[in-house]
């Protein structure tokens, strides 16, 4: 790693006046940003506040349409993450930018493997990657492909090669979005030490306790312009959510603030249930588990990262195929062969995954609406495109999909806006059950609040619903019903006045929860 | 948002690089040989350099509406030339040990449907790569048709199969009507209904499709049976044509030249949205470049050289990178545009020869 010379005249990275318009729309409009040596600086913003476009522009994955960025004082344009990175910028997305099929090591060393008479020293290769890891707390088989690691260990070894390819700055695009606590507690260990050796590090992020944990500055971004810059302890968490949201902060603040318990009481146990699942598991994935739920229900589903939520949500929609137990709709025992004849049930399913299992991304916001109503109504029967359009219309209007119109490709979308999207895909089936893993997840304050409010109004609708999400508050607040899974089992289910954070907590931690940050294989 | 996104019916201004080079390549033809655009009336046919063009591409157009839909679900099919022979061998065996005429059409696009059956089945449900699943019936299906015809070049005598290649409808040749029809007939099956929406779909991503409820399997099955039936009408046309099966050259290498097409009419090779008339464009100006090098007396070295070149223009045109140097009107392509074809084929055509 390279000893650190700072030059006390200049901070590490100055931007002014950055601006990037896409297709008319304005992401950036002027936008400065300044980070310093050896700080930690959040950057937030609602989705679609230009973060993720103000970071692109930066390394010039983007062209910048106007501004300047400085380095230690240096002006520089870099054409790509790579070329930022020899400039000292080091970058780790969300979605970790390695390559999953190759070890640890080569991940590490890609492109400047340790040399030895003209080939590559896989010996050399392996002795370094291990002491660079061990410096950021991970001892893991550095020749074991990465893509067998939980993404927090990939995202600790991006960094890692980031930082020991001589980054001054360090990017850090929503580290945290996939990691449990513990590998949260890791991570920041790891972003305390590096800052102590004077590296400036950009923290995007939705959580705002984690800002106010690691975080010595915040700039705040709102519709591609700059709403301002504060140090944290000088900025209340009020005011911090004000300024993010502007005008939209008294609504929202109001629903994060209500009352979780108003909304808990149980009383519909007396209906019967919609779906029934007996002894439903799935070797390898989850160990049988009854569960009922309800017309008007919301069930939540708690737990660590792997404890088999995810996995639970795939065996109800069918996208896994269960291998014992039974499962009954309507009081009707059937097999759930597949997403298809859930959907004929009246289920939908959001997934984990968006890019990966949710969006059909060069598709545009109108098709990727309609598309499961068009599935299952066959390809026989094309919905009209006038009617396509109303129902896009429909949905963009009631959920607030920010898209300058139908036709524009899902893709370009911001992340909230595409969970939007997939939401009215579903609500266009009118759903009986609706299914939602992670719905908040990568969204932010603003689109989230708005999200648990549509959770509720649907469940007061009848629709029943199971959602999957690692923000216990959050679950609290909308779920009847909590069922807390740890290892892959269903270990509790708390209902009424039981579903409160404290609880889950208990349920989860009742047995010692074998986890590190080395995590389970993918 | 005035502009012309991609779609079911991509705006013109998608279609120039397509569009344009077709009229530079019959502008350069027109220069070469000042006749070419003459077309005089004979016998109740047109005749001339133009409707030969057309005539002499219908082949490659049809390989080319069945290649656009699998190509679209990011898939391929190597195997439409073998599929060709085996749809001549079928119909040239069968009119020789005397069939009459429907039995001979159906059991010949029959053979088509069936051997788009098997490359649905191996890439749908044993998730076969499609490059690897099709190669199967593009080395075993020469082998097929040389068993359906015993090794023998065929020959027949029939007014009614002659016809279809080189009869003529309302003084129209017919290999041009037949691909008229099937363009026609397979835009109103995928436009008219949602399956257009469900092959784009499931090209781009098909995980999300199947979450949604799209039945992938049948999307994929189908298009490789369509591109099947497609396949044996191009063969019944050639082999109408020569009044005979020539198992060991019909259709050669025509599958890459279809490839060629469906890329240069825009539909990328990574799936996702497609224009079944761009590809049939594509096919023309393939077409129109191998009968302007015939007319232009270029010794035959240079015309798979000619061909690279002025294919290698048009799909640079298409080149995502290459739009981003040029400058262009203000907001004309965002950033993240759809992928067009990726500039693969020329290297290719240099080792595979087509028969002007």
């Amino acid at each position: 790693m390279t000893p650190y010379s700072p030059q006390p005249s200049a901070p590490l990275l100055a931007i002014r006046g950055l601006s990037k318009a896409f297709l008319g729309v304005q992401a950036l409009d002027g936008v400065d940003f300044t980070l310093r040596h050896g700080e930690i600086h959040a950057l937030l913003g609602e989705n679609g506040a230009g973060k993720s476009t103000l970071i692109k522009t930066l390394t010039g994955v983007y062209r910048r349409d106007a501004g300047t960025v400085a380095l230690e004082g240096r002006e520089i344009a870099p054409r790509g993450v790579e070329e930022a990175q020899r400039l000292h910028i080091g970058t780790v997305y969300q979605e970790v930018n390695l390559l999953p099929n190759l070890s640890v090591a080569e991940n590490l060393f890609l492109g400047r493997q340790p040399m030895r008479f003209g080939f590559v020293d896989r010996g050399a290769m392996r002795r370094r990657a291990r002491a660079v890891l061990s410096g950021f707390g991970l001892s893991v088989d550095v020749t074991a492909p990465l893509g067998r690691f939980s993404v927090a260990t990939q995202q600790i070894v991006a960094i890692a090669r980031a930082v020991d390819m001589s980054a001054k700055a360090l990017i850090l695009d929503e580290p945290t979005a996939s990691l449990d606590a513990q590998e949260v507690a890791v991570l920041f260990g790891v972003l305390r030490a590096l800052k102590g050796r004077g590296i400036g590090i950009v923290f995007v992020t939705h959580f705002l306790d984690q800002v106010y944990a690691v975080c010595d500055r915040i700039t705040v971004l709102r519709n591609g312009r700059l709403v301002g810059e504060r140090r944290t302890e000088d900025l209340p968490r009020l005011d911090l959510v004000a300024m993010m949201l502007g005008r939209e902060l008294e609504a929202a603040a109001h629903r994060i603030a209500a009352d979780p318990a108003a909304d808990t009481q149980a009383g519909t146990d007396a209906r019967p249930p919609l779906v029934r699942f007996r002894g439903f598991g799935k070797a390898r994935s989850v160990e049988p588990f009854d569960l009922d739920i309800r017309p008007g229900e919301v069930v939540g589903l708690a737990g660590l990262l792997g404890s088999g939520r995810t996995e639970t949500v795939r065996l109800v929609f069918g996208m896994d195929r269960a291998d014992r137990g039974e499962a009954a709709v309507d009081g009707r025992t059937l097999r759930l062969r597949g997403p298809r004849e859930a959907i004929r049930l009246g289920f939908g399913f959001c997934p984990e995954d968006r890019k990966k299992e949710g969006i059909v991304g060069e598709l545009s916001v109108r098709e990727n609406i309609v598309l499961a109503l068009q599935a299952r109504q066959g390809w026989l029967r094309p919905i009209p495109r006038r009617r396509q359009e109303e129902i896009a219309d429909r949905f963009i209007r009631l959920l607030d999909i920010r898209t300058p119109d139908a036709e524009r490709p899902i893709q370009l979308l911001s992340g909230g806006n595409q969970q939007k999207a997939l939401l009215a895909r579903w609500l266009a089936t009118e759903p009986r059950l609706l299914i939602l893993d992670e719905p908040t997840r990568g969204i932010d304050v603003g689109a989230h609040a708005e999200i648990i409010r549509l959770i509720e109004r649907l469940c007061a609708d009848g629709m029943a619903l199971l959602v999957v999400s690692s923000e216990l508050e959050e679950i609290v607040a909308y779920s009847r019903r909590v069922v807390v899974l740890r290892d892959r089992r269903h270990v509790a289910e708390l209902r009424g006045g039981e579903v409160t954070v404290d609880r889950i907590v208990s349920a989860i931690a009742s047995e010692p929860v074998p986890a590190g940050p080395e995590g389970a294989p993918a | 948002m005035t502009l012309p996104l991609p779609g079911p019916a991509p705006g013109l201004l998608r279609a120039l690089p397509q569009y344009g080079a077709l009229a530079a390549v019959l502008l350069a033809n027109w220069l070469l040989f000042p006749d070419f655009f003459s077309i005089r009336l004979q016998d109740g046919r047109l005749f001339g350099s133009l409707i030969d063009v057309l005539n002499r591409g219908a082949p490659v157009a049809l390989l080319a509406i069945g290649m656009t839909m699998v190509i679209a679900t990011r898939g391929i099919d190597l195997s439409v030339g073998a599929v060709m022979a085996i749809a001549g061998a079928v119909a040239a065996t069968m009119t020789q040990a005397g069939w009459g005429l429907p039995a001979v059409l159906a059991a010949s696009l029959g053979a088509g449907l069936l051997c788009g059956l098997w490359n649905g089945l191996l890439v749908a449900l044993l998730r076969i790569q499609p490059i690897i699943a099709t190669l199967i019936l593009m080395v075993a299906g020469r082998g097929v048709a040389q068993l359906i015809t015993e090794g023998q070049i065929v020959t027949f005598v029939s007014p009614g199969l002659a016809a279809i290649g080189s009869g003529s409808f309302l003084t129209v040749p017919m290999p041009v009507v037949i691909t008229a029809a099937l363009l026609a007939v397979t835009a109103l099956l995928v436009r008219a209904t949602a399956l257009g929406l469900m092959i784009e779909a499931v090209g781009v991503n098909r995980l999300s499709s199947a979450g949604a409820g799209v039945n992938t399997p049948v999307v994929l099955v189908a298009v490789y049976v369509w591109c099947g039936l497609c396949a044996a009408v191009a063969g019944l046309i050639v082999t109408a044509d020569i009044r005979g099966a020539d198992v060991n050259n019909a259709g050669l290498w025509l599958e890459l030249d279809a490839i060629l097409a469906v890329v240069i009419g825009g539909t990328s090779l990574l799936g996702g949205r497609f224009g079944l008339l761009l590809s049939v464009v594509g096919a023309a100006i393939i077409q129109a470049m191998n009968t302007g090098i015939l007319l232009s007396g270029f010794k035959p070295e240079f015309n798979l050289i000619v061909k690279a070149a002025v294919l290698l223009a048009v799909l640079l045109l298409q080149s995502p990178a290459l739009t981003l140097l040029l400058p262009r009107p203000k907001g004309a392509r965002p950033p993240l545009g759809p992928p067009l074809g990726p500039p693969l084929g020329p290297a290719k055509r240099e080792s595979g020869s087509v028969k002007p």
